[in-house]
Formats: C-alpha cells, structure tokens, sequence
C-alpha cells in the first residue's frame, strides 16, 4: 500500500519561490503563466493495514503545517 | 536562575546561548533532545538557533515533534519561561506555543549581518532592560525568517502588546516587521535575530546582553 501526500501552500500565501518560478519561466521566453505555486508530494510506503485516515493524523500531526499548508491524500 | 538549554542534531548556537545565559549569571544545563525530562528547578528553557535535523520537511517541524518538546510544552504550560532563538523561533512556532509560521525569506536569500531593530515593548522580563521604542543593533542569520500568520492573529498581537520587537529595515518581507514575538502570557518568546552573538564587546556590540541580563534580574527575585 502506498499514500502520495501533496502538500500545497494555501491561497494568500505568498509563495517566493513559486514566483522565482514565474520569473525564470518569462524571460526564457515562456509567455502566458500568470502564476506558479511550488509545493512538495511525499510518499510513503506503507504497512499492511495502514489507513487513510492514519496518513490524514500525520499531515496533521507533521507532513504539513495547517497554519500556511493544505495537503491531499492519495491511496493507491 | 536556572537555564536549560535544548540541543538537536544540527544545533550551532546552544554553546553560544548557554555562554550568554552564564555570563548573565544563570546555572546552565544542557539537554538531549531525546531526554524526556528537564532537570528539576529550571526556570527558563533556551531553544537555540541552528539547523534542527537539517531542516528537513519544514524548518522546526522534526525538532518540535522530539521526546523533548514534551516537557518543554509541559514547561510553558505550567507559566515557565522559554526563549526561542531563530532555529529555536520556528520550533516554538511548529509547536504551537507561539502563534503563525516562518517563511522562506521573500527575496529567497540567506541573509546573515547585523540589523535594526526597535523594541515594541518593554513589557516582559527579556525587554525589560531596554526603553520602549529604542534601536538596538543584532545579527540575523536565516533563510527562512519571514514571519507570517493571518491578519486576525497579527492585530491580536499587536492589541496585546505582544510583539517584542521589529525590524528598522525589514530584510526578509515578515509580516509587519516583526522580528520577535511574546505568548500569551508573556513568558515565551521567539525571535529570528541573535542577541547572543552580540552580548560582549568581542562580538562586535552588546545590545543583546540587555535581553539576558533583564531575564536573570526578574527570574532571581521571582
């Protein structure tokens, strides 16, 4: 069983290095992108029986920081 | 007074911190971070600056999940004193104890000299030593020390006098300006800015040894 976790800042939080992103990507001529968000996916591989919603307690607990970060869980 | 100072795989500052808390008069101890306990009578925890396991994930995110952090959230549960320095700020942030997060520094860079800063208020045993709206010079040295929380928590702070200082320039886009934050209670502050590396005239200054000084005088009487 693996959970990929993606981690995303939040909407108003400003991203510099998102916007480093967006600067580069302009004047290498990539024309057309109003904004970029950096975020970071985490993967884990887990033990048999391991849940979503106990992947849910370790974003709480430590994969993301709900004061700035919002996160997805993906089981496959 | 009796200082106790927290030491994590990648801590630089914890010697410096400790030197500072001595030459201002206090007993030192130092502590592992897989302790699970504080030596008994400590009055003030010092969560020193660094690299707490390399920063990885978060900055302060792995640090404020140790055996350790247990008894230093006991610690400023139960009113006593604790002292974040950089590293040691965004611990305290992780934890919980302090309100609102970190961020990579707006402009992106390292940034590491001295710099302005003002003292907000003089209301709490480590601005005591200072006057109100004074500029001391202390040196930065972060990359991650944009302070941010929501605009709710950030008029709290400043409706209850609760930020310790700003900054005269501000280096890293921190929300406000602010440099360093107090609790609720005022007894546990974080700080991006290094008052320990400008405490005796070999540092180059001593606008910082006010913050400890100012610490032991209230913590002796107490």
């Amino acid at each position: 069983m693996k959970a990929r976790v993606h981690i995303m800042l939040k909407t108003g939080v400003l991203d510099p290095q998102g916007e480093a992103v967006r600067h580069a990507l302009g004047s290498l001529g990539f024309e057309g992108v109003e904004a970029v968000r950096q975020g970071k996916v985490i993967e884990l591989d887990l033990a048999p029986g391991a849940t979503e919603a106990d992947v849910t307690a370790m974003c709480e607990k430590l994969l993301a920081n709900t004061v700035i970060e919002s996160y997805t869980v993906e089981m496959s | 007074m009796h200082a106790a100072v927290v030491v994590f795989p990648g801590s630089n500052c914890d010697r410096d911190m400790a030197v500072a808390f001595e030459r201002a008069g206090a007993k030192v101890s130092m502590v592992w971070h897989k302790d699970t306990v504080m030596p008994a009578g400590v009055d003030l925890i010092g969560i020193p600056g660094g690299f707490s396991f390399g920063d990885y994930l978060r900055c302060g995110a792995i640090a404020a999940n140790s055996p350790i952090c247990q008894a230093v959230k006991a610690h400023g549960q139960a009113g006593g004193y604790v002292l974040g320095i950089c590293n040691g700020f965004q611990i305290l942030t992780e934890t919980g104890m302090l309100p609102g997060v970190l961020l990579r520094n707006a402009e992106l860079k390292y940034v590491c000299r001295a710099v302005g800063l003002r003292v907000a208020t003089d209301q709490s045993a480590y601005t005591s030593g200072y006057a109100k709206g004074a500029e001391i010079t202390v040196p930065i040295a972060h990359h991650d020390g944009n302070y941010h929380a929501d605009a709710a928590t950030l008029d709290r702070l400043e409706a209850e006098d609760r930020v310790a200082f700003t900054y005269a320039d501000n280096p890293n886009g921190s929300a406000r300006d602010i440099a360093g934050i107090l609790s609720e209670n005022r007894r546990v502050l974080g700080m991006m800015p290094h008052p320990e590396r400008m405490a005796e005239t070999a540092h180059g200054g001593t606008d910082g040894a006010a913050l400890f000084a100012g610490l032991a005088a209230q913590l002796v009487s107490a």
